[in-house]
């Protein structure tokens, strides 16, 4: 079984071909679910707890402090120490929640979260579905998490939780528009819904150069409206700390809250991930038209790298308006999204609708 | 709760769109335990009622107890920002009534604490104002600068808080030999911060859209509420005591009264920021040419008050702060009255927050500088 690190295409073929030797195919494509669904969860659990020390390490750093410092060296082990500490505290319910919704509002959250993490394309071949309608899946899954955003803030029967849920409801089915036209124009460039064409075309140059300007203006568009969407500073309003105390999470506690504060995070790496496949080449080494060496040194840095730290600089770029700018109001979040985001993103897709017409991108 | 519950069976008429929402006394932004009960359809607010006491310690009651050097210990603990201030008003007031000059010494050395007082306290409203709105790294930015003013404090008199430095006749103990100098680095230091804050803040987008136009207090609402401070010179009200009523080594300094007529949010944030620069003049005057001399009067060991009424204000950092003194000639005060700034401005928030969002009451609020057991003394 050779292992390659530039394309996991054999390795997933390999492991595919030798449990359908060994079983039948129901239990072949049984166990390869299972096998998928642990690498996710490990995965989800692991660069969640990272993404949550990075954002105190990035905020620490904007504010000039040390951020986590005692558990482990640099403070590296704070998270899974928050994490244990979460996972052992009581469970507090309200008494007039309404039970079963109360329940069932962190999992459709976190739930929403994994089945949007499902089509990314991490590197080549390193991918569990990909399907020919990849964006609208995506577009589709990633608004389910806004039902049991209004659900917890429902069913805790708490005012403030309530009012965080309304926020927040207005606030991601507004941008949802903003979100899926930016993606819609670069679909239009692309001419595929499919992740991995969609990357494939972007071996000579990605998406966000050779769509020039129109490009340039979804991807803002679409950092904004993201931003918006994973409720994140400055667009924070549903947990809006000095309004809402903590918005729709208000009552929840150990590992509930843990579902919720990880589902915020794994959104944001969503963001970022579909931010740097559609935008910036995905896996896709940087390349420029006839630099030939300079192209083979990029390609020599494996996809899995590229992919990372693509996603890495999209949430540092999100994390770092996150620390410096003041929340908006309500009204001025719609505002900005019915009256500025939205116009500004149909023109957009008309724009690179005719720049595909007339063929004038690189 | 039960208050809830009352206005819900009392109200026959129960409109279903009104909501009412405690916000307080545990609440991030009330910073302390102030309740208010809120009114909203929505996100608007339509009322808002202010619920004090829950921090109420019975400051002037216990003053009629304790002696006059003493009851200056108990003024620390209302408006714990402007302690200063409220030490030395109390001290103000019965050198007044024992017609007691201090020397000049002692007034110079008084206003410097006020004005880094000042600093201090408006420093820090500049943390929570960002941390309010949502921009969580105005806090440390203002905490830096903070800390080294705290640090000033404490190698003056010993404590970082609650200085308790005034004393009937003069201060507690003279200044550190190091005073003069770490005053004059920290001016140095904190000009070339101050522009940071407005780079920070100040001139941010989403900033002026949150408070431009935003809790408007006229003129004469301000008068009428007797808003005082900053937040009542935002509404263009005179209001400053250290200029109509100069005090210790005021009437030696020049600087501005900072006015504005704009009376919105932005207006009471501007204020505030300008006011730390006029601050750090006054100190720039006063700090080289502290004269020589004794650092307090000799007083006797028990102080009595003549009988009378006796009134002295200052300006604090959040506005004109009094003490009433009624002596019946013994050694303790028969009754002891604070007007404290905060009580005042605190009840002109309905008048600003109504009609605007729950956002703009937390940005209302926070411009108020409101120190809750100022209101509750």
């Amino acid at each position: 079984m050779a292992f390659n690190i530039y394309d996991f295409t054999t390795l997933t073929h390999n492991i595919h071909v030798g449990l359908a030797e060994s079983f039948s195919p129901f239990m072949a494509t049984t166990i390869e679910w299972v096998i998928v669904g642990v690498v996710y969860l490990l995965f989800i659990a692991v660069f969640g707890l990272f993404l949550v020390y990075a954002e105190r390490k990035v905020c620490a750093a904007f504010q000039q402090r040390l951020g986590p410092m005692r558990v482990g060296p640099w403070g590296l082990l704070q998270t899974i120490a928050d994490f244990i500490k979460l996972l052992m505290k009581e469970l507090i319910m309200p008494r007039k929640a309404d039970y079963f919704l109360y329940n069932l509002a962190p999992f459709l959250v976190i739930i929403a979260s994994f089945l949007a993490i499902a089509v990314l394309p991490f590197a080549k071949g390193l991918q569990s579905m990909d399907f020919d309608i990849g964006v609208f899946y995506l577009t589709a899954v990633s608004s389910v998490g806004v039902i049991g955003i209004l659900l917890a803030g429902w069913s805790s029967n708490n005012k403030y939780s309530l009012i965080g849920a309304m926020r927040s409801g207005a606030q991601i089915l507004s941008y949802e528009l903003s979100v899926s036209l930016s993606l819609m124009t670069m679909v239009v460039f692309a001419g595929s819904m499919q992740f991995s064409t969609i990357v494939e075309g972007q071996r000579d140059a990605w998406f966000i150069f050779s769509g020039h300007i129109p490009a340039i203006i979804a991807f803002i568009v679409f950092l904004i409206a993201g931003t918006a969407e994973t409720n994140r500073g400055p667009f924070d309003l549903a947990e809006a700390e000095s309004e809402l105390v903590a918005g729709f999470h208000t009552e929840y506690s150990g590992i509930k809250f843990a579902m919720f504060f990880l589902a915020e995070y794994i959104n944001l790496f969503i963001i970022s991930a579909v931010a740097a496949t559609v935008f910036l080449g995905g896996w896709m080494p940087l390349h420029f038209g006839n630099l030939e060496s300079f192209n083979h040194v990029m390609d020599f840095i494996p996809p899995i790298v590229w992919f990372f730290g693509k996603v890495l600089f999209v949430i540092f770029i999100i994390m770092w308006f996150k620390w410096t700018f003041p929340r908006l109001r309500v009204d001025q979040i719609l505002t900005l999204e019915w009256k500025y985001l939205l116009p500004i993103n149909l023109v957009n897709i008309l724009l690179m609708a005719l720049v595909v017409l007339t063929k004038f991108h690189f | 709760m039960s208050e809830i519950k009352e206005v819900i069976i009392n109200n026959d008429r129960l409109a279903t769109d009104e909501y009412l929402v405690n916000m307080g006394p545990q609440h991030p932004s009330t910073h302390g335990v102030l309740r208010l009960l809120v009114k909203l359809e929505g996100e608007k607010v339509l009322n808002v009622q202010p619920h004090s006491g829950y921090i109420h310690s019975g400051i002037e009651k216990m003053c009629e107890a304790i002696s006059y050097p003493q009851i200056i210990h108990l003024t620390d603990r209302m408006d714990y920002l402007s302690a200063h201030m409220n030490n030395e008003a109390v001290a103000l007031c019965v050198e007044k009534a024992l017609q007691v000059e201090v020397p000049d010494r002692v007034k110079y050395i008084r206003t410097i604490m006020d004005e880094l007082s000042r600093l201090a306290s408006h420093q820090l409203w500049w943390c929570v104002f960002g941390m309010d709105l949502g921009a969580l790294t105005t806090f440390f930015y203002g905490l830096r600068d903070r800390e080294l003013i705290l640090d000033i404090f404490e190698e003056t008199c010993g404590a970082r808080m609650t200085v308790s430095y005034n004393t009937p006749g003069g201060v507690m103990f003279d200044i550190h030999p190091n005073f003069q100098k770490r005053v004059k680095e920290y001016i140095k230091y904190f000009k070339t911060k101050l522009p940071e804050y407005d780079k920070l803040l100040s001139g941010n987008v989403i900033l002026r859209e949150r408070t431009e136009g935003i809790g408007h207090l006229s003129l004469v609402d301000a008068i009428d509420f007797g808003v005082t401070g900053p937040s009542g010179r935002a509404s263009g009200f005179s209001c400053d005591v250290r200029k109509h009523v100069p005090y210790s080594a005021y009437p030696f300094v020049k600087f501005n009264e900072i006015l504005d007529h704009r009376c919105d949010t932005y207006a009471r944030y501007e204020v505030r920021v300008r006011e730390m620069w006029e601050s750090i003049s006054i100190i720039e005057q006063l700090i080289d040419n502290i004269p020589a001399g004794d650092y307090a009067v000799k007083m006797k060991g028990v102080l009595k008050l003549p009988e009378g009424e006796f009134y002295q204000r200052v300006e604090s950092a959040r506005g004109e702060f009094g003490v009433f003194i009624v002596s019946d000639g013994k050694k303790n005060p028969y009754r002891v009255k604070f007007r404290s700034p905060g009580f005042s401005n605190l009840f002109a928030l309905n008048n600003m927050a109504k009609g605007h969002k729950i956002a703009d009451l937390v940005a209302i609020m926070s411009t108020l500088d409101l120190i809750i057991p100022d209101i509750d003394r």
